[in-house]
């Protein structure tokens, strides 16, 4: 069953420059080693040293945070959209002092 | 109806909201016809303290929005001068601005939008040491930063005042924007608890920017102020607003306050501001990550390739930045240069450059680990070799 996964912009550079990939993948968590074992790149930007999921790295199903849902093990069903959200600072952009 | 209006606001309001002069009425007269603002809104504004942080590309519709709205206090907080690549999208500065501090060609043009408003100035770099007392004196804080230290200086001096923080922030083509601090409402550490190791994230000066989206983002933030000041409609409190300019959607994505949160949870561990760049793990706005690696100035390559030397000039920019200008050297970009490693002599003498020295820090430190000897990086980049060889070459 594959599940469609959002990649923001500042991540699609390690993605093969895509801004939308699918995965088969039953949990969260599996679709996310999924997509780093496809595009190794992304791993150091979505996990830690450690394999944890980086605090700045933020994870949704449909409108939803998996940190207030099952985590990693949120369960995936076809219909649901996955999206990627870290965190940008831009604001006065592109100032090169 | 206008004194009424008055007189119920002064249950609200500490100070006794002034009333509008016929030319304010003239102004302001498309708001209020408005029965969703009318004239108990408009004084609301006229009442309101603004403070923006940031006059740049989010500050520019904000401060132009919010002067022409008739927000009675508008506070500034800037310590830049207007460079030309700020022209492409901070709106409120004109080519004749270039040079000039920020903050009083700001002044200068919102105020001239609205003589009616008060603008406070603070010419100052936003530090723990100052944030409180300058954030203490306004209602609304509107964070138009473009650096990690700064956000997370902004929310945690917003929570311990218990001021909202329209947030909003940008990417390429891709914005952020809530509302953070609102009472019982998340604040930016419930999104993000920590922040992204330097080097990890690009920043937009690597990454560039839209110029419109800074314009989208900032209208949106000036439109929550506004929702805020007169008490109407939803805010964006507890939903973030994720927007994509080139596929031009807007998602709305669930955003909680974490009960764990250090600033705003339960068992609060932020209780004073703290050092905001070590946090961050920077000294200094967007410390680029360097490789040691042997480097070459402008003039002493200018030299060799006088002389005549033999020198190959690698140049590991994106082909778009080639578009713009080159120097005459071979285009592999860093991200394919290991599987374009075979295109390079290893017996000649290598000068590998990009536009500031970083990117091409990297390749020389790959082609060494590679096995090459005899390469250098141009330090400075083609922006130094332009400064300091050769002006005809266009800076970007």
């Amino acid at each position: 069953m594959p599940v469609r996964v959002l990649i923001p912009t500042p991540l699609r550079q390690y993605a093969g420059k895509q801004e939308a990939l699918e995965f088969e993948a039953g949990t969260v968590g599996e679709l996310l080693e999924r997509l780093v074992t496809e595009h190794a790149d992304l791993r150091r930007h979505l996990y830690t040293e450690e394999g944890k999921l980086r605090s700045f790295v933020n994870v949704y199903v449909n409108d939803e945070d998996i940190r207030y849902l099952e985590k990693e093990q949120t369960p995936l069903k076809a219909s649901d959209v996955v999206s990627i959200v870290p965190s940008i600072a831009g604001g006065k952009a592109g100032n090169r002092k | 109806m206008s004194k009424q209006a008055a007189v119920k606001n002064q249950e609200t309001q500490v100070a006794a909201p002034p009333a509008l002069s016929p030319q304010e009425i003239l102004r302001y007269s498309r708001h209020l016809i408005m029965p969703e603002v009318a004239m108990e809104g408009q004084l609301k504004l006229k009442a309101a303290k603004v403070l923006l942080i940031g006059t740049g590309g989010l500050g520019a519709p904000l401060g132009l929005y919010l002067a022409a709205a008739g927000v009675g206090r508008l506070g500034l907080v800037d310590f830049d001068a207007v460079d030309f690549t700020n022209l492409q999208r901070q709106v409120t500065f004109s080519t004749a601005d270039v040079g000039r501090s920020k903050i009083e060609a700001a002044r200068e043009r919102l105020q001239a939008l609205n003589p009616d408003i008060e603008i406070v100035t603070h010419e100052t770099k936003l530090t723990s040491d100052n944030a409180l007392a300058i954030l203490r004196n306004y209602d609304i804080i509107v964070d138009g930063t473009d650096n990690f230290p700064t956000r997370y200086l902004v929310n945690d001096a917003c929570v311990l005042l218990g001021k909202p923080n329209v947030y909003g922030s940008i990417f390429r083509f891709e914005g952020q924007a809530t509302v953070f601090a609102l009472k019982d409402g998340p604040c930016y550490r419930c999104l993000y608890p920590e922040p992204p190791p330097p080097g990890l994230v690009p920043s937009c000066a690597e990454g560039g920017v839209l110029g419109v989206l800074p314009g989208i983002i900032g209208s949106l933030q000036a439109m929550e102020t506004i929702k805020l000041i007169i008490g109407k409609g939803e805010v964006l409190k507890g939903r973030l607003l994720v927007f994509d300019a080139l596929k031009m959607r807007f998602r709305e994505l669930k955003l909680r306050k974490n009960p764990d949160c250090p600033a705003c949870g339960t068992h609060r561990t932020v209780t004073k501001l703290i050092d905001y760049y070590e946090f961050c793990g920077v000294r200094g706005e967007e410390a680029p990550v360097t490789v040691p690696v042997p480097e070459i100035e402008p003039r002493e390559l200018k030299a060799w390739l006088d002389r005549g030397d033999d020198v190959f000039i690698l140049d590991v920019r994106e082909p778009h930045e080639y578009q713009i200008c080159q120097i005459g050297g071979h285009l592999i970009p860093l991200g394919e240069l290991p599987r374009r490693v075979h295109e390079l002599d290893s017996a000649r003498t290598i000068v590998a450059h990009c536009r500031l020295g970083q990117r091409s820090a990297q390749a020389v430190d790959f082609l060494r680990k590679a096995g090459f000897r005899k390469v250098w990086n141009l330090k400075g980049g083609i922006l130094a070799w332009s400064d300091q060889v050769d002006p005809t070459v266009p800076k970007y």
